[in-house]
């Protein structure tokens, strides 16, 4: 790819090239940035819209169909509305720490995507510690949160913030812990790498590629590392972290305009980060369920739709966890489970049963 | 000048000053959060060093975790600056003392002259060179025996700060989550199979009432 657009820039600019040739991989890349970013805050902004459908529909209602034809504009409206209305900043709060929050929330929603790959050399960075720069990076999101509580200086923000640490920690170990599974049969840390692995397999070869994915062999893995990430992103049945009948909003309630907005883009990001990242580990990412159809893009983004309406459908159909009983959930559940299943599986690797040689 | 090296320079930059702020800073909450600088740009140097699973991990582990941790219980705090500073000026021969006992061993270990740093050889890695992978075969085979002994220590040290701070207090009334999911029904509610009660007649009624 990158070849062809030098080429065509060499014809088109003739003798000015030289001169842009040095910068030419700075452009490159925030190029290709933008090409990340552009759909997937399109895909943000659309994602708030389809939930509010969705979860209408499953309460028998309507959802927005206001603004433009079947509401489409809705977001767009939502997105001007927020921009226009005024940051406030509470008096008593930390100015700086106050503006850093927002900050430190949405950066590493975006930072995250560098390393995911759409298709088979689709990918901004392909490192070969990929899956360790998404738990570095995305272990980053919770200061967000955490700095935002502090520095609202006021009682429900703070008690958001002590709950949205102790909560993403908690679940951060047993997905941790899950993905050590998927790099032990992957034996790799590399993404594009743990994509390919699941090619392979006993049902690979009979054409039915879906059962060979990561999904099967590790289906306790897969439950954690899901329900792990719907408490990660702090969504429902896990939002006590914002739980309004408790907290109002938890972090956000001092924000306001687009301050706010950025927790929400965070969120959503990071939704869809949870769902590419669990496309990739257990779904087989791009590629296609049965032998006789291509692989490709298209693919990973039906996989990752499906687990973002997972994301929708749970809200609509669960209560809030209380809040000792998702901390039970975390570590006297998924923690030994996972340590359990690692050793199920080093076990498995190694004896003749293994379908992973 | 290489891109690299403006990188290098600017990494440690950041570092110096987080560091320094994260001493000079009056507010703790604002130190921890120099820290957790100080400790990004650290990362980035070592990534700068080719030594990508010690930086990450440094993320991961440190920023992603302990620092959060900490950040945690500094906000939950009341520390008043002014008597955390009163003894400074007492304290500061044996600071610098021990400061310069620190600079002094570092010199010793980068100056090369006794660990050999100046003899090894110049590192041209090939592009395949896997970090992580290197490190894992050296830990799990030459080091196996004392890597296991210090998680085994660390895995100790864990419980054992646990127990330490475990206290149960008798009057404590709180539920038990995991008893409560795993009530029954048939546990808090009963259901007696009983004959049905037998309506009497309209003219009955009326003659109890008279």
């Amino acid at each position: 790819m990158e070849a062809m657009v030098v080429s065509f820039l060499q014809g088109a600019l003739g003798t000015a090239w030289p001169t842009v040739k040095p910068v030419w991989p700075l452009v490159w890349t925030l190029a290709q940035i933008v090409l990340i970013m552009a759909p997937l805050l399109l895909s943000v902004a659309y994602l708030t819209f389809v939930e509010r459908k969705v979860i209408g529909w499953m309460q028998v209602r309507i959802g927005p169909n206001r603004v433009g034809p079947w509401g489409l504009l809705q977001p767009i409206a939502d997105g001007l509305k927020l921009f226009l209305k005024e940051v406030l900043f509470p008096a008593a709060a930390d100015k700086k720490l106050f503006v850093v929050g927002p900050i430190m929330a949405i950066a590493p929603a975006l930072a995250a995507w560098a390393v995911i790959p759409f298709s088979p050399g689709w990918v901004l960075a392909n490192i070969d510690a990929g899956v360790l720069y998404l738990l570095a990076v995305s272990s980053v999101g919770v200061y967000g949160i955490i700095i935002a509580g502090w520095a609202s200086n006021s009682k429900y923000p703070m008690f958001g913030a002590m709950r949205a640490s102790a909560q993403m920690i908690s679940y951060e170990v047993s997905m941790g812990l899950g993905l050590i599974c998927v790099l032990m049969v992957s034996n790799s840390l590399n993404l594009s790498e743990i994509v390919m692995a699941q090619s392979k397999g006993r049902f690979a070869s009979y054409g039915l590629d879906f059962m060979s994915w990561n999904w099967l062999p590790l289906l306790p893995m897969f439950g954690v590392y899901l329900i792990s990430g719907v408490a990660e992103t702090n969504r429902a049945p896990f939002d006590v972290v914002e739980g309004e009948s408790e907290i109002v909003a938890g972090h956000m309630v001092e924000y306001s305009g687009m301050a706010f907005a950025m927790f929400f883009l965070a969120e959503y990001a990071n939704m869809i980060l949870i769902s590419a990242m669990t496309s990739i580990f257990f779904l087989g990412g791009w590629l296609s369920p049965v032998a006789f159809i291509p692989d490709g893009f298209h693919w990973m983004a039906a996989k990752m739709s499906a687990i973002l309406f997972f994301f929708l459908w749970i809200r609509a159909t669960f209560p809030r966890y209380r809040y000792d009983q998702l901390m039970r959930l975390g570590w006297k559940v998924f923690v030994p489970l996972t340590l359990v299943w690692i050793l199920v599986v080093g076990v498995w690797m190694m004896s003749p049963l293994s379908i992973w040689k | 000048m290489e891109f690299k090296t403006i990188l290098f320079y600017l990494f440690s930059t950041i570092t110096v000053l987080a560091a320094l702020r994260v001493i000079t800073a009056r507010n703790p909450v604002h130190a921890v959060l120099f820290l957790v600088l100080a400790f990004f740009n650290v990362a980035g140097l070592w990534m700068l060093l080719q030594a990508e699973f010690l930086s990450l991990a440094l993320v991961m582990v440190y920023v992603g975790a302990v620092m959060v941790l900490f950040l945690f219980v500094v906000m939950m705090l009341d520390i008043n600056i002014e008597r955390v500073r009163a003894g400074f000026w007492s304290n500061l021969p044996l600071g610098i003392l021990v400061g310069g006992l620190l600079a002094a061993e570092m010199a010793v270990v980068l100056s090369g002259r006794y660990f050999g740093l100046a003899n090894l050889p110049p590192q041209n890695l090939p592009a395949n060179y896997s970090n992580t992978k290197e490190l894992a075969r050296v830990l799990f085979t030459d080091f196996a025996y004392p890597f296991e002994i210090a998680s085994v220590i660390l895995l100790v040290a864990i419980i054992v700060a646990v127990m330490l701070t475990l206290r149960k207090r008798k009057d404590n009334k709180a539920m038990h989550s995991s008893d409560q999911i795993a009530v029954k029904a048939k546990d808090r509610m009963r259901l007696v199979k009983m004959a049905p009660e037998v309506e009497l007649p309209a003219s009955a009624k009326e003659g109890d009432k008279a």
